[in-house]
């Protein structure tokens, strides 16, 4: 009697799930079920995470009108043009980006070139005050900017150096991070490498420049990703240190769209616009160099 | 050690000589100095300084808004760093499978880690906007409470939190993912077959081979709370309303460079500088012990 015994394991089943005692799955079908949960929760996560920046999108394609309007539009809709039209112009756009893209680079081609030769003299020479040396740069981690806020500014500006270049950028290039991350890699190289390269009557620069940084090269690409994003998305020092819109780096200079006085109405969507694109050059490095970045992050907090 | 050095007498000192005037005229000089003008403070007009001792230490320490400020920063730390990671860890173990197509959903979750904090904010604080923000048009659906960030210091608190989560979440679950599928299934299996529960099995065995990646987002979460959020604290809410979002980094700029008090500035430096210099130490300690590789 398969019908009345089909019924019964029903009616089980449904006395069980009414308890709420669990039931042990199948073995063979549970690593496919696993399987599933896990897409579900990832692809959750997933668009839980680019919610807002679609959201932000969206207010960026509306009219003010739309934007607000009550329920929210939650779909693009044909303002955009107009938008980061406004955005470019009324923020001086193009200035902005150009700061950003100058400060990043600067920072990030700065700092590798500084901490590459700091790293090379303490893995590969013997100096008096080689001891000193490793620990004064250590010690620099412990002093990030905003612990010395007014004091850095006062040094800044002792040296002539307010909204310029660079003011925005030498004094974010030492840091200890890059040195570690060289300083490590270098040790992992055999001895017998720098030991050849003298034998064919290298000196030490040649052997850093031919031998060292061609194998440095993940290295460099790790560090410049890391760099390049924080030295874009660095908020606290250009803040400090400029004082005219010209010098202004984007992050800082969209805030000039931003009303703080109550009474005037902010154009979130001009703003959604200008946020946009002052976000897609980092966001466009990481997932471009997505396996660098990964490493880069890895090894610089190492 | 290496063995095999070159030999030259000044090449070295060249080499070294870009980052150690760069640590000392950026990193020394200012770091003594703000020990320096931590025991004076400005005149009246500004115009000179006077040698004021410890006070301005004893000022701080009896200042209910600083010591606010501290608990607001350890909440916002806190809530960063331990809800974030945690809510992490949480969907990590949960989805832990062979699963196809890893590598583009890690190019999803990592990619809000290139947004600055303090756009981030901007986009948050819309989301939040009391009158258009979609946030509490849909909660005006369950309740009458106004979720009015402008007016109340909790909601602000929640909206930078929320902000500063959001851009960390996607690689804190990222770094998780990577790391459990470093834990050996055998492993796992061994400890079910022991009559682990699911909930023993993760504090046993999960979480304490997972330590190094806990350890390694612990340090990046705490710094980018720590510090990095004062973009974010800046450009939304200014660190109000009152005080209630003035962390100790926006304090110690706000007191230097709008209120002109150098000395009282200074002071917040020189606590903040040991503040990071006893979590670096901690951190030391801790990573040499507690950590299994």
């Amino acid at each position: 009697m398969p019908a009345s015994a089909g019924a019964g394991a029903g009616a089980l089943d449904a006395r069980t799930a009414a308890v709420g005692v669990p039931r042990a799955a199948p073995a063979a079908r549970r690593p496919d079920w696993n399987g599933r949960l896990a897409h579900l929760i990832l692809l959750v996560a997933v668009s839980v995470l680019a919610f807002p920046l679609y959201y932000a999108f969206v207010i960026s394609t509306q009219t003010l009108d739309q934007v607000s309007s009550l329920p929210p539009r939650l779909w693009p809709s044909t303002a955009m043009l107009q938008n980061y039209a406004a955005a470019w112009s009324r923020s001086g756009m193009a200035r902005l980006l150009l700061n950003s893209a100058i400060v990043s680079i600067g920072i990030a081609a700065g700092k590798i070139a500084i901490s590459l030769l700091s790293a090379f003299a303490i893995v590969y020479f013997n100096f008096r005050g080689r001891q000193v040396v490793f620990w004064m740069i250590f010690v620099t981690l412990m002093l990030p900017v905003p612990v010395r806020i007014v004091s850095t500014y006062q040094v800044i500006s002792v040296l002539g150096w307010v909204d310029t270049y660079w003011g925005l950028t030498v004094p974010l290039m030492a840091s200890a991070t890059g040195t570690f991350l060289f300083r490590q890699f270098f040790q992992t190289i055999p001895d017998s490498l720098a030991e050849a390269a003298q034998l064919d009557g290298a000196g030490p620069m040649r052997f850093l420049w031919s031998f060292l940084l061609p194998l440095s090269r993940a290295n460099l690409a790790a560090l410049f990703v890391i760099l390049f994003v924080y030295g874009w998305n660095e908020y606290l020092w250009p803040l400090m240190i400029t004082n005219t819109p010209d010098m202004r780096t984007a992050v800082i200079g969209i805030e000039a769209l931003v009303p703080r006085s109550g009474s005037q109405l902010p154009e979130w969507n001009v703003i959604m616009a200008a946020a946009m694109m002052v976000l897609l050059p980092p966001v466009l490095v990481i997932v471009a160099m997505q396996r660098w970045f990964v490493k880069g992050l890895v090894e610089t907090e190492k | 050690m290496k063995r095999a050095v070159f030999r030259n007498r000044w090449l070295p000192y060249a080499l070294v000589a870009p980052q150690v005037a760069i640590t000392l005229v950026f990193f020394f000089w200012p770091a003594l100095d703000s020990l320096r003008l931590s025991l004076y403070r400005s005149s009246p007009f500004g115009d000179r300084l006077i040698y004021v001792g410890l006070a301005n230490f004893e000022k701080l320490f009896a200042d209910p808004a600083y010591l606010r400020s501290g608990v607001t920063t350890f909440v916002f730390s806190f809530c960063v760093t331990f809800v974030g990671m945690a809510i992490a860890l949480l969907l990590a173990t949960l989805a832990n499978a062979k699963i196809r197509g890893l590598g583009i959903y890690r190019t999803l979750l990592l990619w809000p880690y290139g947004i600055a904090p303090a756009i981030a904010g901007i986009i948050w604080l819309f989301i939040f906007h009391p009158s258009y923000g979609i946030l509490p048009y849909l909660l005006s659906f369950v309740t009458t409470y106004q979720f009015n960030w402008f007016l109340k210091g909790w909601v602000a608190m929640v909206l930078i939190t929320a902000a500063a989560i959001w851009k960390q979440f996607g690689y804190n679950l990222a770094f998780y993912l990577a790391g459990l599928q470093g834990v050996p299934e055998s492993v796992l299996e061994a400890a079910s077959v022991d009559g682990a529960g699911p909930v023993r099995r993760f504090f046993s065995m999960t979480f304490p081979l997972l330590s190094p990646v806990t350890f390694f987002l612990l340090t990046l979460n705490m710094t980018f709370a720590f510090f990095e959020t004062f973009g974010l604290v800046h450009s939304v809410t200014q660190g109000g309303p009152g005080d209630a979002t003035a962390i100790l980094v926006y304090k110690a700029w706000k007191d230097g460079f709008e209120g002109l008090q150098i000395g009282l500035s200074a002071a917040q430096s020189v606590v903040l500088m040991a503040v990071v210099i006893a979590l670096t130490a901690f951190q030391f300690r801790y990573a040499e012990r507690k950590v299994v590789y």
